[in-house]
């Protein structure tokens, strides 16, 4: 039988105290308010861990390097305590056949009761050449294990939307998860990396409750995808009174001005930043003065300039944004009605002569 | 209605004016209402993408960014309503009133006047036809640069509006589907902003096509946007 989450954590040393102080704090940062901390407990006290097993495929490894920096809950709790993280290349010691082998045996022991988190995504051009794991394609490996997992949970914009190896003009063929794995419920967790604090607030729902967050439209859980950066923006005072900085270095930039006009992603981007912050609370890019990039964004590569509102989009090759092609063609159109307008005067004028004349005629 | 003078005018000529009554009052009001609308639209947008430069003062005495967003929304909303409104009239009103949103493509003189139509912008043609609706050139510009594009900009600014209005707002049940459809919603702001470009660019045409017609045609147009009435001139 596998230990349940309580008695690892007391195995570890953890007091009942810091226990319930974990649970009330896990409920608070998830949403679910006071009344959820003794369900959390309860839960975590009689559910056998359930086991994770943690997959890379083209990726940075940026997630796990957030991952392993959470603070609410500590990644040691999550990774040691209550996700039995039976495999996860990076983060564990063995290697080679032997850590190959845990897969299948987490796949035979606990068929349909495990969850697969994916770091980075398979790339499909040449038969999935591009991204090799244990000697095989990523893609192949991908497929069989989540063949029998539970649920998926696809870290960062890699594994959700593609990220940087999928951007234009994509030469591996780097493919979100959920476009190769169908029929399990796939979590999409975006972001470049995400926040810490959402990766274990995720996985630590999921444990506990034993099901998969609500999720939105694009795969995403609603609790931290669920407004944009900007709704919950700090500087958006400044952006409804019309103050913005203009440039790095000017008086707008040094009074911490909305930082819109240099191009911030804020009022396009889903993402919890603005409320939960960065390396544990301590700040978050447009705190310490930069724009958000839109790193959660669906092709945010793609998106154009990081530094401009008004963004080029690419609709028939050429790299245009929407003001360059709409001033040219009211500019093309208006010059075209002028010289309309001269060439109908002119034919005006001379069928005018034409008439007076005939009209003579006819008086005569 | 008929001027007198115009009449006179057309007399002393020896020419005769009918006239024949075409656009009710609802099609006429919407026609203004929504002109008024598409003004206010693409000018607080422009400045919604690109905003004017910082406005001095403390942060709580100032809401300029709030109230160009304001003039917006509002816009939008009016907009929206009078083109529901305009979809009504198009089924209770006179077959006028439906021109603007069906096209006979399968009419082959209807097509064949496209063509006509075609010349005479061109100066290919000297003598202008009449027609008592839009002149099916402009039908077809009215249908794809007019009703369609508004559609589209009804859909991608409620969807953008339903950023804002939040998850489970009716604008996020009805509209927010099309930012995931259209790619992300830096991708909806853009082709909101294109949107707005090709709309003020058919503006131009429209504008400058019915001062001409309304000078060189044998009919008049823009007073009968006024007065309901077509005229004839000879």
């Amino acid at each position: 039988m596998t230990e349940t989450f309580y008695e690892v954590l007391r195995r570890q040393g953890i007091t009942r105290r810091s226990f319930l102080k974990f649970c009330s704090l896990t409920a608070t940062s998830l949403g679910l308010g006071s009344a959820a901390a003794p369900r959390i407990a309860h839960a975590l006290e009689n559910k056998p861990r359930t086991p994770v097993i943690w997959l890379h495929g083209l990726e940075c490894t940026c997630c796990s390097e957030s991952f392993i920096r959470s603070a609410h809950p500590l990644t040691k709790d999550v990774v040691l305590s209550m996700l039995s993280l039976d495999y996860d290349d990076t983060l564990m010691a063995a290697a080679g056949h032997q850590a190959e082998a845990i897969i299948e045996e987490v796949k035979k022991k606990y068929k349909g009761n495990y969850i697969v988190a994916v770091e980075g995504n398979p790339p499909l051009n040449e038969d999935g050449m591009f991204c090799i794991h244990g000697g095989r394609p990523f893609v192949e490996v991908l497929k069989e294990t989540c063949a029998d997992a539970k649920a998926i949970i696809s870290w960062g914009a890699c594994a959700s939307y593609g990220c940087v190896q999928a951007a234009k003009p994509n030469p591996t063929r780097a493919t979100p998860v959920h476009k190769v794995i169908s029929g399990k419920p796939i979590i999409n967790v975006p972001g470049c990396p995400p926040i810490a604090e959402v990766m274990t607030g995720v996985v630590t729902y999921m444990l506990t409750f034993d099901r998969i967050p609500e999720l939105d439209r694009q795969g995403r859980p609603k609790m931290f995808y669920g407004q944009r950066i900007h709704d919950k923006c700090y500087r958006r005072g400044h952006f409804d009174a019309g103050q913005f900085a203009e440039a790095w270095d000017d008086e707008g930039s040094r009074k911490g001005y909305c930082l819109y006009k240099m191009g911030c992603k804020g009022p396009t981007t889903y993402n919890a930043c603005s409320s939960m912050r960065w390396n544990g609370g301590v700040s978050w890019p447009v705190q310490s003065g930069h724009g958000c990039i839109g790193c959660s964004e669906e092709g945010f590569w793609d998106k154009g300039s990081f530094y401009d509102r008004v963004t080029s989009i690419t609709p028939f090759g050429a790299e245009s944004n929407a003001d360059t092609i709409g001033k040219a063609a009211a500019g093309t159109v208006g010059a075209a009605i002028a010289a309309h307008a001269a060439v109908t005067a002119l034919a005006r004028a001379r069928q005018k002569t034409g008439e007076s004349t005939t009209e003579k005629q006819g008086e005569n | 209605m008929i001027y007198k003078k115009d009449i006179l005018e057309a007399e002393r000529h020896g020419k005769q004016v009918r006239s024949i009554y075409v656009y009710e009052a609802p099609v006429r009001l919407w026609h203004w209402i929504n002109a008024a609308c598409m003004v206010v639209l693409a000018v607080t947008g422009y400045f919604i993408g690109k905003p004017l430069p910082t406005v001095p003062g403390e942060a709580a005495e100032n809401f300029l960014m709030g109230y160009i967003r304001f003039a917006h929304f509002a816009a939008a909303y009016i907009f929206a309503v009078g083109l529901l409104g305009r979809v009504y009239w198009a089924i209770v009103g006179n077959h006028h009133a439906k021109q603007i949103f069906k096209l006979p493509i399968t009419n082959g003189q209807w097509w064949s006047e496209v063509f006509f139509e075609l010349r005479w912008y061109l100066f290919l043609e000297k003598t202008p036809k009449k027609y008592v609706g839009h002149n099916p050139m402009a039908q077809l510009m009215m249908f794809f640069f007019f009703t369609v594009l508004a559609v589209g900009m009804v859909f991608t600014g409620f969807a953008l509006y339903s950023e804002g209005a939040g998850v489970g707002s009716w604008q996020d049940s009805l509209f927010g589907w099309v930012i995931p459809a259209l790619g992300g919603s830096m991708q909806v702001h853009s082709l909101h902003r294109l949107g707005m470009w090709i709309m003020m660019t058919f503006v131009l045409v429209h504008v400058y096509a019915a001062i001409r017609e309304d000078i060189m045609s044998r009919q008049s147009l823009i007073s009968t946007m006024v007065s309901g009435w077509r005229m004839f001139k000879d």
